[in-house]
């Protein structure tokens, strides 16, 4: 910005007073880039002072010092991030507080997961008391057999995909259970990509069919064993796989597809493009005489 | 003979006739993809009140209707299903693109949404909106009637043809 003031004639911008009208030369600019450096400066110590007063309360979170550690630079700060202020607040007033991910090993579940399983589940962390359970590949459908049989999760509430472009397996599936007996949700995630099948959990419940069908058309991995792999929310040629990340959102020659009779096999929507669609035929319409054409524009050119 | 009669003669053009006929009674398909459908509805209640314009009558097949009303997004699976009903209409039909994503797809530029329902019908009258009013449908509609209105009956079967995805502006 204070090259663009520099380079214009003095007279032609009227705007920032502070520059006379002198001809400008490296000093303004000089003070300008102290200025803004000072205020930076400010800046980056006023967020690390806060950063320590949010470690702090943190840390002293269970003892009763809290207040007392907080209070001097929250004073600093214009709105304290986790103010222990009244204790007879209702929760629903209070900030909520994200909880961090804790190692879930030392759980019952996870301990008998292991021991019937061993190394097939790789880990187990905990969030906000819900287990997430890292599982091999080879393993999910036992475990999950044994999930239901032995552990009451007899609820299998989705399967999902997730799609880590950079990460090698690129995929994860992932089951979320509950177990109506126990009150309770846990998550299993099983790495794969695109050329390895997961084995399929239709066995253990019937309900895993179209979610796993949900997963393979939004995702493209696939579940060896399964009595029906193919599209269920998609027709059935469409090109590419829509939630992965490289997928653009406005797809690639999905038209042709699904109007055979109305789109040439490489036409259709153009990725990249948006609206910019390649219409491979007009609609399939009866030949329009020209002079009716013109006979029906006539009275649209007068005014009416 | 000519004397009796000249109190109770009147002569007009077919094409007056006709149109009047068309324009007066036309039936709209039953029918709604999304939200607009509600704004559609909303058109029938005695607020806005469509039978004002002799358009009242949904009909609940398109082999009773002259008007396909194409309230909602339009998805890839749904243009074969649109293009259908459309086929199965009776002669002399037209059709109304209710709302943004009728028109152009509207907000969803994606995989999953035509891009305009004019990609697999021809469409008469464009109904801006998101989703348009009960009132802006209504102008929606008296645009169509002005238009048939300029319809000849010379021809049968004619229609004033709208852009197709080529002669879009």
């Amino acid at each position: 910005m204070s090259d663009e003031q520099d380079g214009k004639p003095p007279g032609d911008s009227p705007a920032p007073p502070a520059v006379p009208s002198a001809a400008p030369s490296a000093a303004p600019s000089d003070d300008e880039a102290a200025a803004k450096a000072a205020a930076k400066a400010e800046l980056i110590a006023k967020a690390k002072a806060a950063a320590e007063a949010k470690k702090a309360a943190a840390a002293a979170a269970g003892g009763g010092e809290a207040p007392a550690a907080g209070a001097p630079a929250a004073a600093a700060k214009p709105k304290p991030a986790h103010p222990e202020e009244d204790p007879n607040k209702p929760v629903w007033e209070k900030d909520p507080v994200a909880p961090d991910w804790q190692d879930g090993s030392s759980d019952p579940l996870t301990q008998a997961l292991k021991e019937e399983h061993g190394d097939a589940i790789e880990s187990a962390r905990s969030f906000a008391g819900d287990l997430t359970f890292q599982v091999r590949r080879d393993a999910i459908a036992q475990v999950c057999a044994s999930l239901k049989t032995k552990h009451a999760f007899t609820y299998l509430v989705d399967i999902c995909g997730a799609d880590y472009p950079k990460r090698e397996p690129r995929f994860d599936v992932v089951y979320h259970l509950y177990s109506f007996a126990a009150n309770r949700r846990i998550r299993l995630k099983v790495a794969t990509d695109e050329g390895t099948p997961v084995p399929t959990v239709c066995g253990v419940w019937v309900a895993a069919n179209w979610p796993e069908r949900e997963a393979y058309d939004m995702y493209g991995m696939r579940f060896a064993g399964h009595p029906d792999m193919t599209r269920i929310l998609l027709w059935e040629g469409f090109n590419g796989y829509p939630l992965r990340k490289d997928f653009p959102v406005e797809g690639i020659d999905t038209g042709s597809a699904i109007y055979p009779e109305y789109y040439e096999p490489s036409a259709g929507p153009v990725a990249g493009t948006g609206t910019g669609w390649k219409p491979a035929k007009p609609p399939v319409e009866k030949p329009v005489e020209k002079p009716v054409e013109k006979a029906a524009e006539k009275p649209a050119g007068e005014p009416s | 003979m000519m004397g009796d009669m000249e109190a109770n003669v009147l002569t007009t053009t077919y094409d007056k006739i006709f149109n009047w006929a068309r324009r007066s009674a036309i039936w709209p398909m039953q029918f709604g993809l999304a939200c607009c459908a509600i704004e559609m509805m909303a058109v029938l209640d005695p607020r806005h009140d469509m039978s004002r314009f002799g358009a009242e009558v949904f009909r609940a097949t398109p082999r009773q209707s002259d008007l396909m009303i194409v309230a909602g997004t339009v998805t890839e699976k749904m243009a074969p299903i649109v293009r259908r009903l459309w086929d199965q209409m009776p002669e002399p039909k037209w059709s109304i693109a209710m709302g943004a994503c009728a028109t152009c797809g509207g907000p969803y530029r994606t995989y999953a949404v035509t891009q305009g329902v004019d990609r697999v019908i021809p469409v008469d009258v464009y109904v801006p909106g998101c989703p348009p009013r009960p009132e802006a449908l209504l102008w929606g509609l008296l645009h169509l009637q002005r238009k048939i209105d300029r319809m000849t009956v010379a021809k049968p079967g004619e229609r004033i043809v709208s852009p197709t995805a080529e002669g879009r502006p």
